[in-house]
């Protein structure tokens, strides 16, 4: 396993090569470095996969923890050390396969989406860094290790989200995506210091006796550490800089903004699970109501929504919340008893990983073919966009939740782990998991049927009532249809791998069997909302569309504007803690701590100023000065004698 | 009849303070020169009649005044010297407008 390095040094050594040279290689040069690199990493990663699944249960009947490398990298007092090392366990190899593979698609597909752009070769250096550190990020030994790549997919994730840093809005949205999850990552930080305090290492495996007497401080600082979560993963209400986060170009949005980076928080939650089942249960259920009313609330905002990436957006949002849901609806670590959800929660985010990276990528298809992102350019796309129709729809499909597509049997665990959590909880997932069915074909529809924006424009320039020849749909170019093809064929199959014998709550085997009344319901639940999306928007505007437009038009203004939870936080921001906070303090600095110290100097020079003039160069006055200050003396020494 | 020490002291002490007086009053820096050696030749009456008067076994006072007499004839050379450069630099002697050493 010593070979594992290399997953991280490749990456790494793209990044400085095209970081370095690359604005001197040649396009096609620089993305094939990119690309290349990322394939071996691929193969290493699912060379690593195959040996570790391969090399079978321990005794204990779970995959062993295995730590090729670890090094003591920072030492503090005691046993308190910051280290750097590797660990595979199941969910960070499950991990290193959900990287590589969308990240190598995106490589792939980048080659065609970006070519010809300005800063080409930046893109794929930034791609690189990227991956690095999601990479290193999934495989830390210790919760500090973790942060510290924690905080790079940060940087390149503001790096990428700013790549067309000519637009002002792409440097809105990347600065806003900065600033919350770093808000969220001081809460993380916290968190880490104050775990590290009280067991006395940053580890991830504790030893009982550190653990029981730091088991008052442990729900705080879990609960902190899940703050820093919930900013990676757009958590209500630090969910508002993932829909700006698609001014990025869209492979990105692809890689980081739907299948890896915002996992990251689900993957914290889940890596310290044997820590919240043991210590902080309650902290758990908070986790799962705080999911469940982002999914709603995202779900419900991805229904109006018109710029077809933002729908994807406020889909992600919603689905990751579900896994934070899953994996907050755990009781114990026991798969048949309430720790479900565990397995359920990875479940989903390998298998959205998967189909989302390819709802994106068709995104990024159709934007690149009609130059625009809003769906009233689209409509009537089938005939013109084949491949990019089928794959869509079977990754719409898949996010719907109909079999046999992967994200049936994820979704089916998810809610089958709610129900068993309670009947409410149940329900509220359930459906919401309808109206991502709906909201995810209504977005099908107003692509790829419906009346064509091209054909529209084409007949009024041929009637001469347009100036300009309309531009027509074409399909993408074959290594752009190419990821889609794969990440297809992934969703399609995905749901057949027996995911629970790989990775469960407690790591023993857990054979995955479909609870028939969940799966009858929530198959049903999909269909009914296909249908009605399928009604309401496949010939343009229905009447059911325009009467619910009419009667319900406050309610889908707010949501269309996201509930204003953006003019909120801009509320409290800048009237709230800008000026009632930060002004006070302000005025403070400048007028009492500035103040005080200016006072001193402008006395001093002052001062100064009177003292100057007894040096008026005249030596005569100096001297008459010397005698006095000489008669004074002998006058005192006449004195005191 | 030996004439008291007190008629030398009151001699040197006008010597000295005519010397202050020129010192804080003329502006040429030749006259200012002179004054100082008034006031040297105080300080060494002083000596001499302290000696004489009061350690009549020793000789420091005599030799100590033997000293001065020739450190001061060095020093008002080397004065000399530093004036005749000031008047070819700056054209004058006169106190007043030798001001470059102001603040």
């Amino acid at each position: 396993m010593q070979f594992c390095i290399f997953i991280l040094i490749l990456p790494l050594l793209s990044f400085l090569i095209l970081g370095l040279c690359g604005s001197k290689m040649p396009h096609k040069l620089a993305g094939t470095i990119g690309t290349v690199s990322l394939s071996v990493v691929t193969i290493l990663a699912y060379t690593v996969a195959v040996i570790y699944f391969g090399g079978g249960r321990g005794d204990e009947g779970t995959f062993p923890t295995l730590i090729p490398y670890d090094y003591t990298w920072l030492p503090f007092a005691g046993t308190l050390s910051i280290d750097m090392g590797i660990l595979l366990d199941p969910i960070s190899v499950m991990m290193l396969i959900v990287i590589s593979t969308v990240s190598l698609m995106v490589h792939i597909y980048s080659l065609g989406y970006m070519k010809g752009e300005r800063g080409f070769q930046r893109y794929y250096a930034f791609l690189s860094l990227f991956t690095f550190s999601m990479l290193g990020l999934v495989v830390a030994t210790n919760i500090f290790q973790m942060y510290l790549f924690w905080e790079l997919v940060g940087v390149s994730s503001y790096l990428l989200i700013g790549f067309y840093y000519t637009s002002p809005k792409a440097i809105a949205a990347s600065k806003k995506a900065f600033i919350v999850t770093r808000f969220a990552d001081l809460f993380f930080l916290i968190g880490i210091l104050i775990y590290g305090y009280y067991t006395k290492t940053f580890s991830f495996s504790v030893n009982e006796t550190m653990l029981m007497a730091a088991s008052s401080m442990l729900p705080l600082s879990l609960g902190l550490m899940f703050v820093g979560g919930a900013g990676k993963s757009a958590m209500f209400p630090l969910h508002i800089w993932l829909p700006d986060a698609m001014e990025g170009p869209t492979p990105v949005s692809a890689l980081i903004h739907a299948a890896t980076m915002v996992v990251a928080g689900v993957y914290l939650v889940a890596r310290l699970f044997p820590l919240f089942i043991g210590y902080a249960p309650d902290v758990l259920h908070i986790i799962a109501y705080v999911g469940a009313f982002t999914a709603l609330y995202a779900a419900v905002v991805a229904c109006v929504q018109t710029d077809i990436k933002r729908v994807l957006a406020f889909s992600t949002i919603s689905q990751i919340a579900f896994m934070m849901v899953a994996l907050g609806v755990c009781t114990s670590s026991n798969p048949h008893d309430g720790g479900l959800g565990y397995m359920a929660s990875m479940f989903h985010l390998f298998t959205h990983a998967m189909f989302k990276g390819l709802l994106f990528l068709g995104a990024g298809a159709i934007i690149h073919a009609v130059h625009s992102n809003e769906k009233s350019n689209m409509g009537g796309l089938r005939k013109y966009m084949p491949i990019t129709h089928i794959t869509f729809l079977i990754a719409c499909l898949a996010i719907a939740g109909i079999p046999p597509f992967s994200g049936f049997f994820s979704k089916d665990e998810i809610l089958a782990a709610c129900y068993n959590f309670s009947t409410t909880m149940g329900v509220f997932m359930s459906i919401i998991a309808a109206i991502t069915a709906f909201y995810m074909f209504r977005l099908y529809n107003l692509i790829f049927w419906g009346k064509s924006h091209y054909e529209e424009e084409l007949a009024a320039y041929n009637a001469r009532e347009r100036e300009e020849k309309p531009h027509k749909p074409h399909e993408a170019p074959f290594v752009m249809t190419l990821p889609l093809i794969i990440l297809a064929v992934i969703s399609s199959i995905a749901g057949f791998i027996p995911f629970g014998e790989f990775i469960s709550s407690n790591g023993e085997s857990y054979s995955i069997h479909l609870q028939p009344a969940v799966a009858i319901a929530s198959i049903t639940l999909a269909v009914a909302s296909i249908a009605i999306a399928t009604i309401m928007y496949r010939k343009g505007d229905s009447k059911i569309t325009i009467y619910i437009n009419t009667h319900l038009k406050g309610f889908i203004k707010a949501a269309y504007n996201r509930f204003y939870i953006d003019e909120l936080w801009l509320f409290i921001t800048k009237k709230i803690i800008f000026n009632g906070i930060s002004r006070p303090i302000a005025w403070f600095d400048r007028n009492v701590i500035d103040g005080s110290l200016d006072k001193i100097a402008s006395m001093t020079q002052k001062l100064s100023n009177h003292v100057r003039p007894m040096q008026s160069g005249n030596i005569q006055s100096y001297n008459i000065w010397f005698l006095s200050g000489a008669l004074l003396l002998i006058l005192i020494l006449i004195y005191l004698a | 009849m030996t004439i008291p020490s007190e008629y030398y002291l009151i001699l040197s002490a006008i010597l000295f303070f005519i010397g202050i007086f020129g010192f804080f009053t003329r502006r040429n820096l030749i006259s200012l020169l002179i004054s100082t050696e008034l006031m040297f030749n105080a300080v060494d009456i002083n000596f001499a009649v302290f000696n004489a008067y009061s350690h009549t076994d020793y000789l420091e006072g005599y030799i100590f005044t033997l000293f001065g007499i020739g450190i001061a004839a060095a020093e008002t050379a080397v004065a000399i010297a530093i004036i005749i450069n000031v008047y070819r630099n700056m054209h004058t002697i006169h106190i007043k407008k030798l001001r470059e050493l102001k603040h």
